[in-house]
């Protein structure tokens, strides 16, 4: 899931537009809720979440966006701010608070150790949570500052207000493969987590 | 009445002829003043221990494997000594293969102020086995576990010696040993696909959430779905 929607998931507002004026315009007073009224469901596991609390107290304020009440039930959250490393300890936990979100849902992976694991390219860190789960914005930064965070949020606003519910794959859930609970191919997994950086001087098999 | 500024310097209410305090900065890296409890522990049990040395002005005993539940008892009991916190165990190894593996114990006495450092040191190819001290000090019990989980030293004699930061069937070895490759011995997604089959919600034992305690007073439905073998959740 990248950032930019496939072109038959934009919302035309042309007036030659194949939909209808009813369903487009349903469309964006449903997206335009939505896309202000994200209720963020913080994993804050570590410093990453201290600059997500500065963003949301009164300095930058995520009140603005409609992001006032932060859930701490994914029961009623929509958005999952994933802010700092996952170990693999936490990767079951985090898989399963994002299958207790319900749908319309959107995840925001915060720093760069959620991103990609960062600097932590050992034995315990994930290397990126969207092996995880599907991840709608990727916010750089170690860790980012709060406008980095309100710019990635301002980002999936966007993409939220682009959203067409006439689009049938639009809220379909990526079932996890049941054997290995993987949900992208073993792999792919393997190839983005390739060490870079200083990290490529040591190796797997140092026996 | 003078209002001119006098400047509060640190040590300045000490006597001018008390010694410099023990900073960093004047401790000598090796030798100094031993902690008496190692000449006491010499008189003591004699034989078993192997050596004493003051590093940074703590003193290291390193002690036969054999008698460590002794000396550590005995350090712990005596009224001259009175050792009752235990800050740590945790254990070394060394990058040369040649030298052993030691497993160290930090005891504190804070009657008299005492900081003492015992090792025992695990020979290379020999079992990885100390006495636990869980019967001396209970706060041994999750050190014990994260040095077991860490190096994979068994402490015999503890009651519950599973992994504590790892989960428990955790298969790719001991993290903190020389061997032990940084990023592990399996792939990534190997890695991820072991870390996704674990259940959330197993992760405690009966014990650990103070259940069994209390488990007279649960709820019958509760205490069928235990019994049952259900750990907690939905």
């Amino acid at each position: 899931m990248g950032l930019t929607p496939s072109p038959e998931s934009a919302v035309s507002y042309a007036p030659v537009s194949q939909e209808g004026w009813v369903a487009t315009k349903l469309d964006f007073l449903v997206n335009w809720a939505r896309a202000n009224s994200l209720w963020p469901m913080p994993f804050g596991t570590a410093c990453c979440a201290i600059e997500f609390m500065a963003s949301a107290a009164s300095d930058f304020d995520l009140a603005r966006f409609g992001m006032e009440r932060m859930s701490f039930s994914p029961r009623q959250a929509d958005v999952l701010i994933c802010a700092g490393r996952v170990p693999f300890k936490l990767a079951p936990i985090l898989r399963r608070i994002w299958q207790q979100m319900p749908q319309p849902k959107w995840a925001i992976s915060m720093g760069a150790c959620a991103s990609s694991g960062g600097m932590f390219d050992n034995y315990a860190v994930v290397q990126g949570i969207d092996t995880i789960i599907p991840v709608d914005v990727y916010v750089p930064g170690c860790p980012p500052r709060p406008e980095g965070l309100i710019y990635g949020i301002m980002l999936l606003q966007e993409k939220v207000k682009k959203e067409r519910a006439a689009d049938k794959t639009l809220r379909n859930e990526m079932d996890p493969d049941p054997k290995s609970q993987l949900y992208i191919p073993p792999s792919l997994i393997d190839q983005i987590s390739e060490p870079f950086g200083n990290s490529v001087h040591q190796t797997r098999s140092s026996l | 009445m003078s209002n001119a500024f006098q400047p509060v310097v640190a040590g300045s209410a000490c006597a001018t002829d008390a010694p410099a305090p023990a900073t960093p900065r004047n401790v000598p890296l090796a030798g100094g003043d031993a902690n008496p409890s190692a000449a006491a522990l010499q008189r003591q049990f004699g034989d078993a221990v192997a050596g004493t040395s003051v590093v940074r002005g703590e003193t290291n005993v390193v002690v036969a494997n054999a008698r460590l539940l002794d000396v550590v008892r005995w350090l712990h009991d005596d009224p001259s000594q009175r050792y009752e916190y235990l800050s740590d165990v945790t254990a070394v190894e060394f990058r040369d293969p040649e030298q052993p593996i030691e497993v160290v114990w930090h005891l504190r006495s804070l009657a008299y102020r005492q900081f003492l450092r015992l090792k025992v040191e695990l020979p290379r190819g020999a079992e990885l086995t100390v006495p636990s001290i869980w019967t001396v000090y209970a706060s041994a019990d999750w050190m014990e576990r994260e040095c077991y989980d860490m190096f994979g030293i068994t402490f015999a004699g503890h009651p519950d010696l599973r992994r504590i930061l790892m989960w428990e069937d955790y298969r790719e070895g001991f993290p903190l040993r020389k061997d032990f490759p940084l990023r592990g011995r399996f792939s990534r997604s190997e890695q991820l696909r072991q870390a996704l089959a674990a259940n959330p919600e197993a992760r405690y034992s009966m014990e650990e959430l103070s259940v069994a305690d209390a488990f007279a007073d649960l709820p019958t439905e509760m205490r069928r779905r235990l019994r049952a073998g259900e750990k907690a959740g939905e």
